[in-house]
C-alpha cells in the first residue's frame, strides 16, 4: 500500500498529491488528517507524478503539511450479503443503525459493468401498483426504470411510498421481493417519513437502505446510488430476488455532479451541468433490468424535482432521453386537491406493451388506454375553449368532453392514499367514464371490445337515467 | 511501444509514441484495451478510449498496431449483434458466460469456423475488374452474399465448396502478383467506400407509414431527419421504418440508447415476418447496440461501424436502410471527448467540427452504381434521430443536420401527448423528394396521387387557419361549410394520419390501401360539401353512418381491399339517398 505525505494543493472536493508513482484511474483512496481522522476519497485523474482526488466528505482540517493520502489499489468496492436486509446505512455503504458491518459474501465493483445488451431480456411481468394513472395508462414492468418527475411541495413521497407497498404481480406465486431505498441528499424529515412507512407496512424487514442526506457531504451523493444499485444486482442476479430500487432526489445527485466539475474547472454544458451528465446519468438508470437465465429484476424509481417546474431543465431533460417513460405530477392537480397529482397527458411508460394486453392484463388494455387519453386530451383543450368563448358556444358533443374531463380528473386520477384498485377495477372505471361520450366517438377502441367490455356500463346509465327521469319535474 | 502518462477518464495520453498515426488502433495498458490515436503532439498521443478505463495506471504500455479503425465485412455479418466497435455481444457472452461486458475480450467479428458454401461465378482466366461478383454465398434465407473482387486482374483460379471465411477461394493476378482472396475483407470505418457513380433517387422508400408515404416520402438513398422530444415516438417510429421498409438489408444502430429498447428489436425481429418472403425479418437486419452506458469512444465509432457495414452491401446491389437513433448522443459523445481534450468549443460546447462531421456521414447515404463490370444499382437511405434538449430544434445538432437531410419529420410532443401516433406535426414537416418522385406515384399508384395529397394538404392548412378562429368565437360561429372542413380534416387526422404501431392491421399499410383511404375521404368531403350546396343541413351530414364506416378504414386487412375500393359507391348511394330525402 502507498502513502504519500505530497498534497500539494486543495480547491473545493478536490485535493492534488504529487510525486506519486503507479496510482490507478478510480482507485480508492484514503485520506488520514494529523488529527486522526480518517476519510475516503476516489482517483479524478491520475498522471505521471500527479494524482487528483476527489474526497467524499468536507475538505476542512485537510492540509499540505501533516496529511497523508494512502493509495488502496483498487476501485470502490462494496461488501454484499443477503444480511443486509433490514439494515441502514450511510452514503458511504457504512452501518447506521449502530448494528456491526455485515460479513461480505463478496466484495463488487460499485461502478458495475454495462450489462452486455444481448444478455437482457425484454421486461414483460406488469406490475400492478394499484394506482389507476399508472397501471391503466402508464404501466410499469418488472425491470423497468420509471421515475416520477414532481416538484418542491408536491406528494411525490407518498406516491413512492405507495407504490413500493402496494406493487405486485398478478402470478399467484409468491416470489421474494426486496426494496433497496437510497435517499440522495434528502432531509431529515423526509427521509424518516419513508422510515415509517416501510416500518408500518412491514417491509422494513425486506429493505436495505442507504441514507445520505441534505447536510451529509454532497460528494458522497455520487456514491449513495450506486451503493444501491450494487446491492440491488446482487440481490437480484446472484439471490433471485425481486428488487425496486427507489432514489430520491435524483436532482441533488446531478447537483453534486456539477459541483464536482466546476472544482475541476471543466468546461461546463448546458446551466453548467458537465457534458457528461447524459452517459453518467445512464450509467445510474441503465442498471434496471431483466436478463437471460436469472430469476431475479431490477425496477428502478428514481424521484426527481424539477427545478422551477420546468421539464425542459437539462436534468429531467436528460433523465427522460434515458429512463423508459416518466410520471409526472403537476400543480395544477395538486391545488384542486387531487391525489396522487398525475399529470397525466406528459406521461409515458415505454414498456407498457410489452406488459398489457390478453393473458397480461386485459385484451382492451391498449384501446382503453388510448380512448381515455385522447378524450381527456380533448376535454383540456376544451376548457380553454370554454373560458373565452363560453361552454354554450360550444357543440353537445364538446360539452360532453368537458364533462369527461372533470369526471376523469376526480374519479380516475383521484384515489385514496391506501386505495388499492386492481387492474379490472381500473378498466372497467375507464369505460364508466367513457359513457358520457357517444359511442361513435370512441375510435380508439376496437368494436368487439365495447361490445364485450363498454356495453355493460352503457346500460346500466341507460336504466339509471329512466329511473331518474320522473323525478325530474319534481325539482 | 508508447507508455501512459496520464489517465482522465475515456481520454488517455501516451509518450514515446513517435511513428505511429493519427486514427491508428492502438492497445492500451496490461489488459490490451482498444483505443484510437485522436491527437498527436510531439512524440506523445492522445489516445480515446473505448473500453472502461478505471484502474489504468501511467506507465502501463500502449502499443500501436499501426492500422486505421476498420470493421471485418464477410458473410455472418446479418442477424448478429455488434457494440460501437464491432465486437460480437453474443459471441462474448458466450465466451466469457457473464452478464456483463468484461474489459479486454477479443473476439473476432465473424465466425472463423462456420463453413458456406460458396458458389463461383467466374472461373479461370476470367477478366475481372474490381467489384465483379466471384462467387456467392447464401447468407440468409433472404439475401445472397456476394463476394466482390478487390482489385483489376485476371482469376487466376476459383473454386466453389463449402469454405470459412478465411479460407482462399480464388486468387487474382494483377500486375505480375497473385492475389490469395478469402471471402472476409477490413475496410477502414472512417473513409467512404467507393462506387461508380452517385445517381439522383428517383424510387420512394415504401415505409407502410400512411403520413410518411403519403404526405412526406423518403427516397431510396435519401436522408431523413426525425427530431423530436423524449416520449414522442422516434424510437416507436424507427422500429417501423426496419421493420416495414421495402428494403433488403437493415442496419439498426442503437448509438447511445436504452438496453431494454435494444432487447424489445433482439426478441420481436425474429418473430417478425417479412411480408413478401414470409422470413424472419432477422435475416436482412444487422443489429449495433452501444448502450448508454457501454463506453462514450465507442459510441462515437458506432456510426462508422454501421455506415460501412451499410456501404458493403449496397455494393452488392442491395438497398439498404440505416437508422441512426439517435444521432445526438453521437454528437454528445464527440463532445465529450473533445472537453476532455481542451478543445476550443464551438456552439452549445459541441467541436467546432460537428457540423462537418454531421454532413460527411448524411454524404454516405445516396443512390448509386457500383463498381464492377455488371451494371449494379445499390442505395443506403439514412434516417436519423436526433433527440434535441428539451425538444427545441434551435440547437446546433438539429439545425447543422436540417441543413444536410432532405426529409424532415417533426414530431411533435403535444401530439404524443394526445396519443396521436405517429406525432409528426404535418404542417412542419416536409419532404424535398416529393417532386423527384411524383412520377413514380403517378405510373405506380394512381394518376390522381398528388391531387389527392395537394388537396387534403390544402384543407389541413386551412383547419390550422380556422382553428385560430375558433379559439376566438368558438366552432358555432364559422359557416357551415367551414365547419364542414373542420369535420374532414378531423377525420383526415384521426382517420388517415394516425397510424397504430401496435395494431396488427394498423401498423402496415399498403400503398394501394393508403390510396383508397384517402381518395374515400376526400370523396365524402366533396359529397358533403355538394349536399350543404343544395341546402343539406350540416348536421344530417355529420350523423351518417357512412362517416363512421370511412373511420374504420384502417381497419380493413389487406387481403379485403376490395372493400374499400367498394366504398366509393357506398359514399355516393349514401348521399343520393339522403339528397332524395
Amino acid at each position: 500500500m502507498k502513502e504519500y505525505k505530497t498534497i500539494t494543493q486543495i480547491a473545493g472536493p478536490l485535493v492534488f498529491v504529487s510525486d506519486v508513482s503507479g496510482v490507478g484511474y478510480n482507485e480508492m483512496v484514503e485520506v488520514l488528517l494529523p488529527t486522526g481522522e480518517k476519510r475516503m476519497g476516489q482517483v479524478l485523474e491520475s498522471a505521471k507524478g500527479l494524482a487528483v482526488i476527489q474526497i467524499f466528505g468536507p475538505t476542512d482540517g485537510i492540509n499540505t503539511t501533516g496529511t497523508r493520502v494512502r493509495f488502496l489499489g483498487e476501485t470502490m468496492r462494496l461488501g454484499v450479503s443477503t444480511d443486509m436486509l433490514g439494515r441502514s446505512f450511510d452514503g458511504l455503504g457504512r452501518p447506521r443503525d449502530g448494528k456491526p458491518p455485515v460479513t461480505a459474501e463478496k466484495r463488487i465493483d460499485i461502478n458495475g459493468a454495462a450489462l452486455n445488451p444481448f444478455m437482457r431480456d425484454t421486461p414483460s411481468d406488469f406490475i400492478q401498483t394499484g394506482i389507476s394513472t399508472i397501471d391503466g395508462l402508464n404501466t410499469l414492468v418488472r425491470g423497468q426504470k420509471l421515475p416520477i418527475f414532481t416538484a418542491s411541495g408536491l406528494p411525490h413521497s407518498q406516491l413512492a411510498v405507495q407504490i413500493a407497498r402496494q406493487a405486485r404481480t398478478v402470478s399467484k406465486q409468491k416470489e421474494p421481493f426486496a426494496v433497496v431505498f437510497a435517499a440522495v441528499g434528502i432531509t431529515h424529515e423526509e427521509s424518516s417519513f419513508f422510515m415509517r412507512e416501510f416500518q408500518n407496512s412491514g417491509a422494513l424487514e425486506r429493505a436495505v437502505l442507504f441514507l445520505n442526506l441534505a447536510d451529509d457531504p454532497s460528494v458522497e451523493r455520487i456514491i449513495t446510488p450506486r451503493l444501491a444499485l450494487t446491492t440491488a444486482e446482487y440481490l437480484a442476479y446472484e439471490k433471485d430476488m425481486h428488487v425496486l430500487v427507489i432514489i430520491t432526489d435524483m436532482t441533488n445527485y446531478c447537483e453534486a455532479l456539477r459541483e464536482i466539475a466546476a472544482a475541476r474547472e471543466e468546461v461546463p454544458g448546458r446551466r453548467g451541468y458537465p457534458g457528461y451528465m447524459y452517459t453518467d446519468l445512464s450509467n445510474i438508470y441503465e442498471r434496471a433490468g431483466r436478463v437471460k437465465g436469472k430469476k431475479g429484476t431490477v425496477t428502478q424509481l428514481g424521484i426527481l424535482t424539477m427545478p422551477g417546474d420546468d421539464i425542459t431543465h437539462p436534468i429531467p431533460d436528460l433523465t427522460g432521453y434515458i429512463t423508459e417513460g416518466q410520471i409526472v405530477l403537476g400543480r395544477d392537480l395538486h391545488r384542486k386537491n387531487i391525489y396522487p397529482p398525475v399529470d397525466v397527458l406528459p406521461c409515458l411508460s415505454r414498456l407498457m406493451n410489452l406488459g398489457i394486453g390478453k393473458e397480461r392484463t386485459r385484451e382492451d388494455h391498449r384501446g382503453i388506454a388510448d380512448q381515455l387519453y385522447a378524450a381527456y386530451a380533448t376535454g383540456r383543450d376544451l376548457r380553454s375553449l370554454a373560458a373565452v368563448v363560453g361552454q354554450e358556444a360550444l357543440s353537445e358533443t364538446d360539452r360532453q368532453y368537458l364533462s369527461f374531463a372533470d369526471s376523469f380528473e376526480q374519479r380516475f386520477i383521484k384515489q385514496g392514499h391506501n386505495d388499492d384498485r386492481t387492474i379490472e377495477q381500473t378498466l372497467d372505471l375507464g369505460w364508466e367514464l367513457l359513457t358520457v361520450l357517444p359511442e361513435s366517438e370512441l375510435k380508439r377502441v376496437k368494436k368487439e371490445h365495447i361490445e364485450k367490455y363498454g356495453r355493460k356500463f352503457r346500460h346500466k346509465k341507460e336504466e339509471k337515467k329512466e329511473t331518474e327521469t320522473p323525478a325530474a319535474p319534481a325539482q | 511501444m508508447g507508455k501512459l502518462i496520464r489517465i482522465s477518464g475515456p481520454v488517455v495520453e501516451a509518450e514515446a509514441m513517435s511513428g505511429s498515426a493519427m486514427y491508428d488502433v492502438v492497445k492500451v495498458g496490461k489488459e490490451g484495451l482498444m483505443g484510437e490515436i485522436i491527437k498527436i503532439v510531439g512524440d506523445r498521443a492522445i489516445i480515446q478510449v473505448y473500453e472502461d478505463t478505471a484502474g489504468l495506471q501511467p506507465g502501463e504500455p500502449v502499443d500501436g498496431t499501426g492500422l486505421p479503425l476498420s470493421v471485418e465485412l464477410g458473410p455472418g455479418l446479418l442477424t448478429s449483434i455488434y457494440d460501437g466497435i464491432q465486437r460480437p455481444l453474443e459471441a462474448i457472452a458466450e465466451k466469457t458466460g457473464s452478464l456483463f461486458l468484461p474489459r479486454g475480450v477479443s473476439v473476432p467479428p465473424l465466425d472463423r469456423a462456420k463453413k458456406w458454401d460458396f458458389k463461383a461465378v467466374m472461373k479461370g482466366g476470367d477478366k475481372v475488374k474490381r467489384g465483379d461478383v466471384l462467387g456467392t454465398v447464401q447468407e440468409t434465407d433472404l439475401i445472397l452474399h456476394k463476394v466482390l473482387a478487390p482489385r483489376d486482374g485476371i482469376v487466376k483460379s476459383v473454386k466453389s465448396g463449402k469454405f470459412t471465411i478465411d479460407d482462399t477461394v480464388a486468387v487474382i493476378e494483377s500486375a505480375g502478383k497473385s492475389h490469395p482472396l478469402t471471402m472476409v475483407v477490413r475496410q477502414p470505418v472512417r473513409k467512404a467506400r467507393q462506387c461508380a457513380e452517385k445517381l439522383d433517387p428517383t424510387i420512394p422508400l415504401i415505409t407502410g407509414q400512411r403520413v410518411v408515404d403519403m404526405f412526406f416520402p423518403i427516397a431510396k438513398g435519401g436522408t431523413c431527419a426525425i427530431p423530436g422530444p423524449f416520449g414522442s415516438g422516434k424510437t416507436v417510429t424507427q422500429h417501423q421504418f426496419a421493420k416495414w421498409s421495402d428494403t433488403q438489408i437493415v442496419v439498426y444502430i442503437g448509438c447511445g440508447e436504452r438496453g431494454n429498447e435494444m432487447t424489445d428489436v433482439l426478441t420481436e425481429f425474429p418473430h417478425l415476418v417479412d411480408p413478401k418472403s414470409g422470413k424472419p425479418l432477422m435475416q436482412r437486419t444487422i443489429l449495433i447496440a452501444n448502450t448508454s452506458n457501454m463506453p462514450v469512444a465507442a459510441r462515437e465509432a458506432s456510426i462508422y461501424t454501421g455506415i460501412t457495414i451499410a456501404e458493403y452491401y449496397r455494393d452488392m446491389g442491395y438497398d439498404v436502410a440505416l437508422m441512426a437513433d439517435s444521432t445526438s448522443r453521437w454528437a454528445e459523445a464527440m463532445r465529450e471527448i473533445g472537453g476532455r481534450l481542451e478543445e476550443m468549443p464551438g456552439e452549445e460546447g459541441y467541436p467546432a467540427y460537428l457540423a462537418r462531421r454531421l454532413a460527411e456521414f448524411y454524404e454516405r447515404a445516396g443512390r448509386v452504381r457500383t463498381l464492377g463490370s455488371d451494371e449494379r444499382y445499390g442505395s443506403i437511405t439514412i434516417i436519423g434521430a436526433v433527440s434535441p434538449p428539451g425538444g427545441d430544434i434551435n440547437e446546433p445538432v438539429s439545425q447543422n443536420t436540417l441543413r444536410v437531410t432532405k426529409v424532415y419529420l417533426a414530431l411533435e410532443a403535444s401530439l404524443a401527448q394526445r396519443r396521436h401516433f405517429p406525432a409528426f406535426n404535418w404542417l412542419r414537416s416536409y419532404s424535398l423528394y416529393t417532386d423527384t418522385l411524383d412520377k413514380w406515384y403517378t405510373q405506380n399508384i394512381s394518376a390522381d396521387w398528388t391531387k389527392l395529397r395537394a388537396e387534403s394538404m390544402a384543407l389541413l392548412q386551412k383547419e390550422a387557419e380556422l382553428q385560430e378562429i375558433v379559439q376566438l368565437v368558438g366552432p358555432d360561429a364559422l359557416p357551415e361549410k367551414e365547419q364542414l372542413v373542420l369535420a374532414t380534416t378531423r377525420s383526415l387526422r384521426e382517420d388517415f394520419l394516425q397510424q397504430s404501431a401496435f395494431h396488427e392491421i394498423d401498423t402496415y399499410s399498403s400503398m394501394r390501401k393508403q390510396y383508397l383511404m384517402l381518395r374515400n375521404i376526400l370523396a365524402v368531403h366533396a359529397r358533403a360539401t355538394a349536399a350543404l350546396d343544395m341546402g343539406l343541413q350540416l348536421k344530417r351530414v355529420l350523423a351518417m353512418p357512412i362517416r363512421e364506416k370511412v373511420g374504420r378504414m384502417k381497419e380493413v386487412s389487406e387481403a379485403n381491399l376490395v372493400q374499400l375500393e367498394h366504398m366509393q359507391g357506398d359514399i355516393d348511394k349514401a348521399f343520393d339517398e339522403v339528397a332524395r330525402q
